[in-house]
């Protein structure tokens, strides 16, 4: 890797280097804004040429690590290999040019393959009906939480007060309660990874509006008391909501419609492979049981006699509404639809048993190495949890040491410090793409680490050395703000 | 197998080692009853060259006709670098950078992202995007509820010259939480809120909402409004074109005062193809004293222990991973290729270049106006300026012209008449730089014939 600075491109900036133009004719001609509107100074925004800019992002990519370039076992986010046959097809023009208001007949051929997306997840997670529009995981969660608000005011059952949330769940789960208009009510985890049942018995009832779980948990093991828990909740009248932000252990095995879940979300940049490009975009369809059929956000895509079409507020009219100006991230959905028939249903099913191989074997191989894994009795999903409590104790490093000193190593780290309910821990998830070698590899470099916090627990404190930078300060970063740079 | 690099070898020692007899074994902790039956919706997997025939046949039925299609997806020039650079897989296949000192280069591009975004809006800071511009405007409205700490009432006000989408998107996000939104009515003469017809006692107001442009294309009379809102204990929201901002003030410098507190918008105009509807990227900027209230990720710049600069992602003490049930907002992945892509094409437009793409989308709309008005029947409805759409009213049904012309090879407009029916048969139409005089002209001639 590059270990230069590089400056920023507002410091490669010249007044009066002006790029190509981007217009059709030399001067606008007209302007009939009045000057009391007019901007007064212009923003300062960079002034490069054309190659100035590819050096400088060309070079500042080189700064990355991606699953391009390195194996990036990152728990609960499924770094798996993101087959360029799904972007080249999806930039083809008739998709690529389509305005998202331009007519039905216009958008045959796009609406078509979103139909077909919703049937096959419709397939894949066991539920009634699927809408694409939420734009990432949360805004699943919350289209999915707001439906179950949605079905108890329509059935005139209002007090409804709460939402259960395992303790191990994801920030989006209990903070997507809150945006809903509901409290959160924590479930402990029991000392086998599951739910705590007795637990959650104490705390349900008729405040209860739903339940949000993640399964396999985000413990990475599969929570084998999930149809009593659905019971229980059903009961007392809540319903249940599924996380289903990583399918990848499941696809083809088990559907979370067949477990009693009410509601789900997917990731489809993770499960189905869309890449998540620096932060985003995602996309977070949602899945749900007939009885909340009416209030899946719109628009859906339908199809009769003349073809597809989009359902809209007056087909679905107790729909939550709308999540998006258009209909969510239509060109992920598509990456999403292409590599779902590039695997086929024989493909998804072995993703499945891959995903779930390469954790077990590098669960195996770790705990060889002399590792704690949070929970050595249970088999892993498409993830698992090592802990490094006890090198905490003994050698005084911590998981942020053993994360950083990887990326000496070539592999980015592991999902550090979540769940937040074991200490030190690295959340870890090879996916299906990798092979045997590369395990290995990272098995080494583990037990590699292990050695030098034995014989040298200060160098590894000050991992990483190879990168392009030493450890970076975040309290001088959250204390000194500084957010943008000053041009002079 | 796709994707997969086992051999038969490889997984027979892998289960040996962990001491499992089949890849079976390994899901014997899920109950027999749970086991799925076998996939059936899902088809059979095709190879690559099938699956490009079937995606080739399917993007050919959407080969479109010349648009002057806006409403909230603006057709831009994209240079070729844009997507050449963004595509690089070490910017595509990244996750998003929690290991700082491994993703230096996403987050100096989001540094330089947020330098550009509160250049154009001048604001003082940025955050590195939301989903997009509908529910950016949600989020902003969450916001000014946390953000202004005086007002009870969590009221906000909205004008119905906001997107109609944005509204409803609005409504469904933020309704939960008792906050309550009003609608101000716009002047029907000149298509824009006369701040003559706010209330001099408006009571206890959490936010205004201002659009600039708005809907129609109209530029509302932000100084106005900015100080009405602000005289009256209510923080302003700005919803902007970012393309505009090279043109028009900045909602940074609106009203007498300090300019807006929030600012968000769709920034769909800086790069993102229109591709179906998205992935495009909401923005937010505000000022400084409010930045603790926002939501999304934000980058900083620090240093490592040696003493160089390096970017991280920081106060994420409002995030829904550190705060959970109490954090600024539950979102975690966005749009980051998004502002990858807008942050490439800032840099290659340059202020110059995207001033230039401002002037000539305003001078082609107002170009196009006159040319459709010179047709009999055909009569511009506001008189208010515009940046680059502008509201036209038909004799005839709005739908039934877009259809004719349609048949023409022209998509003429969006049909305003289900969401503004006080307007009659009127569309919303947009020319932006990618049009050219013949393209004008061809959607004169085309009107024409049908109006015939
Ligand atoms: C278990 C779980 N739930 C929810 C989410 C939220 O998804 P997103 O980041 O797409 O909003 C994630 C991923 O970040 C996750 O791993």
């Amino acid at each position: 890797m590059h270990d230069t600075h590089t400056p920023l491109i507002f410091e490669h900036s010249r007044p009066g280097r002006i790029n190509n133009t981007h217009t059709q004719r030399s001067t606008a001609q007209t302007s009939i804004i009045p000057d009391a509107m007019l901007r007064k100074t212009p923003p300062r925004l960079p002034e490069v040429s054309e190659m100035d800019a590819v050096r400088h992002y060309t070079r500042l990519s080189q700064k990355n690590f991606s699953i391009d370039t390195h194996f990036y076992p990152l728990g609960s986010c499924t770094m798996k290999h993101n087959p360029r046959a799904c972007n080249t097809l999806a930039m083809l023009p008739g998709f690529l040019s389509r305005h998202p208001l331009s007519p039905e007949q216009h958008g045959q051929g796009y609406l078509s393959c979103m139909w077909d997306l919703q049937e096959i997840l419709k397939d894949v997670t066991g539920m009634t009906a699927v809408s694409l529009t939420p734009m990432a995981g949360a805004q699943g969660e919350f289209a999915g939480v707001a439906m179950i608000r949605a079905y108890h005011d329509a059935n005139n059952d209002t007090t409804r007060s709460e939402i259960l949330v395992p303790d191990a769940a994801h920030g989006t789960n209990p903070a997507t309660a809150t945006m809903c208009g509901y409290a959160t009510k924590e479930i402990p985890t029991d000392a086998n990874g599951d739910v705590d049942v007795d637990a959650l018995k104490a705390v349900v009832g008729p405040q209860t509006a739903g339940i949000m779980l993640t399964n396999p948990s985000t413990l990475g093991v599969f929570d084998r008391r999930i149809k009593e828990i659905a019971g229980i909740v059903h009961k007392a009248g809540g319903l249940l909501y599924y996380d289903g932000a990583n399918l990848n252990a499941i696809l083809g095995k088990v559907k979370p419609g067949d477990m009693g879940f009410d509601v789900i979300h997917m990731n489809l940049h993770k499960t189905f492979s869309t890449p998540h490009g620096g932060g985003g975009p995602g996309a977070g369809p949602v899945g749900v049981s007939e009885r909340l059929k009416p209030f899946m956000p719109i628009p859906v895509v339908g199809k009769n006699d003349n073809g597809y079409y989009w359902l809209t507020e007056k087909d679905l009219p107790q729909s939550i509404g709308r999540l998006s100006a258009f209909m969510g991230n239509a060109g992920v959905l598509l990456r999403a639809y292409i590599y779902a028939l590039l695997l086929g249903r024989e493909g998804m099913t072995r993703v499945a048993d891959y995903a779930t191989l390469n954790a077990n074997y590098l669960m195996a191989k770790l705990s060889q190495a002399g590792f704690d894994m949070a929970l050595p009795e249970r088999r892993a999903t498409h993830e698992f949890i090592l802990t490094l409590k006890r090198q905490a104790k003994e050698q005084g490093v911590t998981a942020m040491d053993f994360a950083k000193r990887l990326l000496d190593y070539g592999f980015h780290a592991p999902t550090t410090y979540f769940p937040l309910i074991v200490p030190e821990c690295l959340l870890i998830e090879p996916t299906e793409s990798e092979s045997k070698e590369t395990l290995d590899a990272f098995v080494e470099a583990m037990a590699a680490i292990q050695k030098e916090a034995e014989s040298d627990a200060q160098t590894l404190k000050g991992a990483p050395y190879t990168m392009p930078m030493r450890r970076l300060d975040d309290v001088k970063a959250a204390r000194e703000l500084d957010l943008r740079y000053k041009q002079s | 197998m796709p994707f997969i690099p086992h051999t038969e070898n490889d997984t027979r020692t892998m289960l040996d080692t962990i001491g499992a007899d089949s890849i079976e074994d390994l899901f014997d902790e899920i109950p027999a009853e749970l086991r799925a039956q076998p996939l059936s919706e899902v088809p059979a997997g095709r190879n690559e060259m099938a699956v490009s025939r079937l995606l080739q046949a399917r993007a050919a039925q959407d080969i479109q006709a010349l648009s002057f299609l806006g409403a909230g997806a603006y057709e831009h020039h994209i240079p070729a670098a844009v997507w050449e650079l963004t595509t690089r897989g070490e910017f595509y296949t990244a996750y998003t950078p929690y290991q700082a000192e491994a993703s230096q280069g996403t987050l100096q591009l989001l540094y330089e992202f947020q330098t550009m975004m509160t250049e154009l809006t001048a604001m003082d800071v940025s955050n590195a995007s939301l989903y997009d511009g509908a529910s950016a405007l949600a989020e902003a409205v969450l916001m000014a509820v946390r953000a202004n700490r005086k007002s009870k009432s969590k009221r906000i006000l909205i004008p119905t010259t906001v997107n109609p989408t944005y509204r409803s998107v609005v409504n469904t996000i933020v309704r939960h939480q008792g906050i309550q939104l009003e609608l101000v009515n716009y002047d029907t003469q000149s298509g824009y809120i006369d701040p003559a017809s706010l209330p001099t006692d408006p009571g206890d107001i959490t936010a205004l909402v201002i659009p600039q442009p708005n809907f129609f294309g109209a530029l509302e009379d932000v100084d106005a409004l900015t100080d009405w809102a602000q005289a009256h204990g209510a923080l302003v929201i700005g919803v902007v074109n970012p393309t505009a901002m090279a043109l028009i003030t900045p909602p940074g410098e609106w009203g007498n005062g300090t300019g807006a507190d929030i600012v968000c918008g769709e920034g769909q105009p800086l790069g993102a193809p229109l591709s179906s509807g998205g992935p495009y990227f909401g923005f937010m900027c505000c000022a400084q004293k409010h930045v603790r209230q926002m939501p999304g990720r934000i980058i900083g710049r620090t240093d490592d222990i040696e003493g160089k600069t390096g970017y991280v992602l920081t106060l994420q003490a409002r995030e829904q991973h550190i705060r959970r049930s109490k954090a600024t907002s539950n979102i975690c992945t966005n749009q980051g290729l998004l502002t990858t892509a807008a942050t490439i094409y800032l840099s290659l437009m340059g202020p110059e270049g995207l001033r230039q793409t401002a002037e000539h989308s305003h001078a082609n709309t107002h170009k196009l106006a006159e040319k459709l008005c010179a047709i009999k029947g055909v009569e511009k409805i506001f008189n208010r300026p515009c940046f680059h759409e502008t509201v036209l009213r038909l004799p005839k049904p709005a739908n039934e012209i877009l259809s004719a012309l349609d048949t023409q090879g022209v998509l003429g407009g969006f049909d305003l008449s289900q969401t503004y029916p006080e307007l009659g048969n009127a569309i919303l139409v947009c020319a932006t730089e990618t049009k050219t005089d013949n393209d004008l002209e061809q959607y004169a001639t085309a009107l024409r014939n049908v109006l015939a």
